[in-house]
């Protein structure tokens, strides 16, 4: 920051002003067009998904959403984010604390592996299942024979979205335990804390708003996975249908006003994600702070 | 746990008092190999068992090419697109203030948290012929949907929030007294910019075009419904690759896959490189 005492010297205060930012037209013209792109962008549609779930009124809407179809793809979705998301939990931390407590030869290229899905479309993430597990794949003869069911079922769905979300919870804690570094445990550990009591008191809280962001981030993309999990879903209605799927089937059908009201259902939930995550950053900015951007 | 002795200075891991290493790793591990290495590796295998004449011959029918080709073409496009107004957006959110600016810069990462399928039927309803933005457009003989255009217009909604967000911090950052010391030495807004500020930007600019254009390319729930999906013309790899699968024409599929993941993978090479020489010139 520019020290007030050597800015009062400078005579001309418009012109120095004038050279660090750019003149008001200029400002004016950069804002409508950021204001432009931004509103046609993302503002549009999002409005137009709400409104199209509600053009038929708001029996019409209420009647999309109570049908059985309906309630079983919200059923699924939430058992699949239920399933994937703590298990994502359990492996960021484990990978969070071996990565970032510890100093060993690899270390890199581990971490540079758990953002591989990142990288990889959704629809290769599927396949990679599908080649693995269905009727020609590499496990399907011995599953048929022991009659395991992974694909077109519950379990692939699982397995599709865990492989999408993997890498949300590891790396918002990596960066943000490296930061904090090693010296609480140390304290806790030489206070006579055993290892255990040692994360569950000293480490788990403090990363917890890190940990909540990443599991925010983690949750919104589980529920809202629409590629990955189309390729080992099989489209069951009913059966393996999640919400984002319905969205697709109903659309197909020209069915606008139930596609878009399970729609406005999942532009919800991105909402009250936005909401929670911009009130962390607000609020705990400083405890997320190693993990701002994604 | 302890650590054997080391021996001659080699050690797999520095020694340190805090425990449970042994343990972390261990699952870690194995949670990365069981779900994502297994699995990938699965596709390299499968797309290596095909032989070379037969994935040279799946790698050379123009469909396949013609939809790599719209795949990496329209990902560029948009990733440009959003270079230019991502950076103005990131701009405008550092540098202006302004009422509900907190707002704006959070719904900058509503594409992050919409699930695609939502976006892919919102774009469409907004560019079809007879949507609020498409009847606009009609008049003027611009057609979005079912063209590739649509393609690129989903991809810039999904590709947005990768430039502001990389742009944004290293913006945060930039040390206002550099423009000051630029402006005594007698240089204009438009040199200051373009001479002192943008190349600082450089890399973090390289980065979020290649974050963007990475995603563009694999991304298929929100361009799939406003593509119109016609063979040649506006159909993407990663929907071939869902056609040959619902085929059961599993070797295309794996071997359009692995074109992919091949030159996605040599693209971020490429830009890891070029990101590498431009910190090294612009510091």
């Amino acid at each position: 920051m520019a020290d007030p005492e050597i800015k009062s010297y400078a005579p001309h205060h418009e012109s120095q002003s004038a050279a660090v930012t750019e003149s008001r037209s200029a400002r004016a013209v950069l804002m409508i067009v950021a204001f432009a792109f931004l509103g046609i962008f993302l503002l549009l549609p999002l409005i137009i998904v709400f409104n199209e779930a509600f053009s038929k009124g708001l029996s019409a809407y209420t009647e999309a959403l109570s049908s059985p179809d309906t309630r079983s793809a919200i059923r699924l979705t939430l058992l699949v984010a239920a399933i994937s998301v703590p298990l994502n939990v359990v492996f960021g931390i484990s990978a969070a604390w071996a990565i970032a407590k510890f100093e060993f030869k690899g270390k890199a290229f581990l971490t540079t592996l758990i953002d591989l899905p990142f990288s990889v479309s959704p629809v290769i993430s599927g396949l990679v299942y599908v080649l693995l597990f269905g009727a020609q794949g590499l496990l399907g003869g011995w599953l048929k024979a022991h009659g395991i069911v992974i694909l077109f079922a519950v379990p692939g769905i699982v397995l599709a979205t865990i492989f999408v979300t993997f890498p949300f919870v590891a790396r918002e804690l990596i960066p943000l335990m490296q930061e904090q570094g090693n010296g609480d445990e140390e304290a806790a550990l030489s206070l006579g804390a055993n290892g255990w009591q040692t994360f569950w008191y000293v480490t788990l809280p403090n990363v917890k708003w890190g940990l909540l962001y990443g599991v925010l981030l983690c949750n919104a993309r589980a529920m809202g996975e629409f590629g990955a999990v189309s390729v080992v879903s099989g489209h069951i209605r009913g059966l393996t249908n999640t919400m984002p799927l319905h969205v697709e089937i109903l659309y197909n059908e020209y069915n606008a006003v139930g596609a878009f009201a399970v729609a406005s259902l999942l532009a919800g939930l991105a909402l009250v994600t936005l909401v929670l995550k911009t009130l962390l950053e607000m609020r705990y900015g400083a405890e997320i702070a190693a993990t701002r951007g994604h | 746990m302890t650590t054997a002795p080391a021996k001659a200075g080699w050690r797999f891991r520095q020694p340190s008092v805090i425990p449970g290493f042994g343990l972390t790793l261990g699952f870690s591990l194995a949670y990365l190999t069981l779900i994502i290495l297994i699995p990938l590796s699965g596709l390299i295998w499968r797309s290596a068992a095909l032989g070379w004449a037969d994935f040279w011959a799946i790698a050379t029918d123009r469909r396949t090419i013609n939809a790599l080709e719209i795949s990496f073409g329209t990902a560029f496009i948009a990733a440009a697109v959003n270079v230019v107004f991502g950076t103005i957006v990131a701009w405008v959110l550092v540098r202006y203030n302004f009422p509900g600016r907190r707002i704006v810069d959070a719904m900058v990462d509503l594409p992050f948290a919409l699930p695609t399928a939502v976006a892919g039927i919102a774009l469409t309803t907004l560019y079809a012929p007879n949507g609020w933005v498409g009847s606009l457009l009609t008049p003027l003989g611009i057609k979005v949907a079912y063209t590739p255009l649509g393609i690129i217009i989903a991809l810039i909604f999904i590709g947005l929030p990768f430039v502001v967000r990389t742009v944004q911090p290293i913006m945060e950052e930039i040390d206002k007294e550099v423009e000051e010391v630029a402006a005594t030495l007698g240089a204009n807004r438009f040199q200051i910019i373009s001479r002192v500020l943008l190349p600082g930007l450089a890399p973090a600019i390289v980065t979020g075009f290649a974050l963007a254009f990475a995603r563009g390319v694999g991304e298929y729930g929100s361009v799939i419904f406003i593509a119109g999906n016609l063979p040649y013309k506006s159909e993407i790899a990663p929907l071939l690759i869902v056609i040959r699968l619902e085929e059961y024409n599993y070797p295309a599929a794996t071997a359009i896959a692995a074109i992919m993941l091949g030159l996605s993978f040599a693209m971020l090479l490429v830009i890891n490189l070029v990101q590498t020489w431009s910190r090294k010139r612009y510091g």
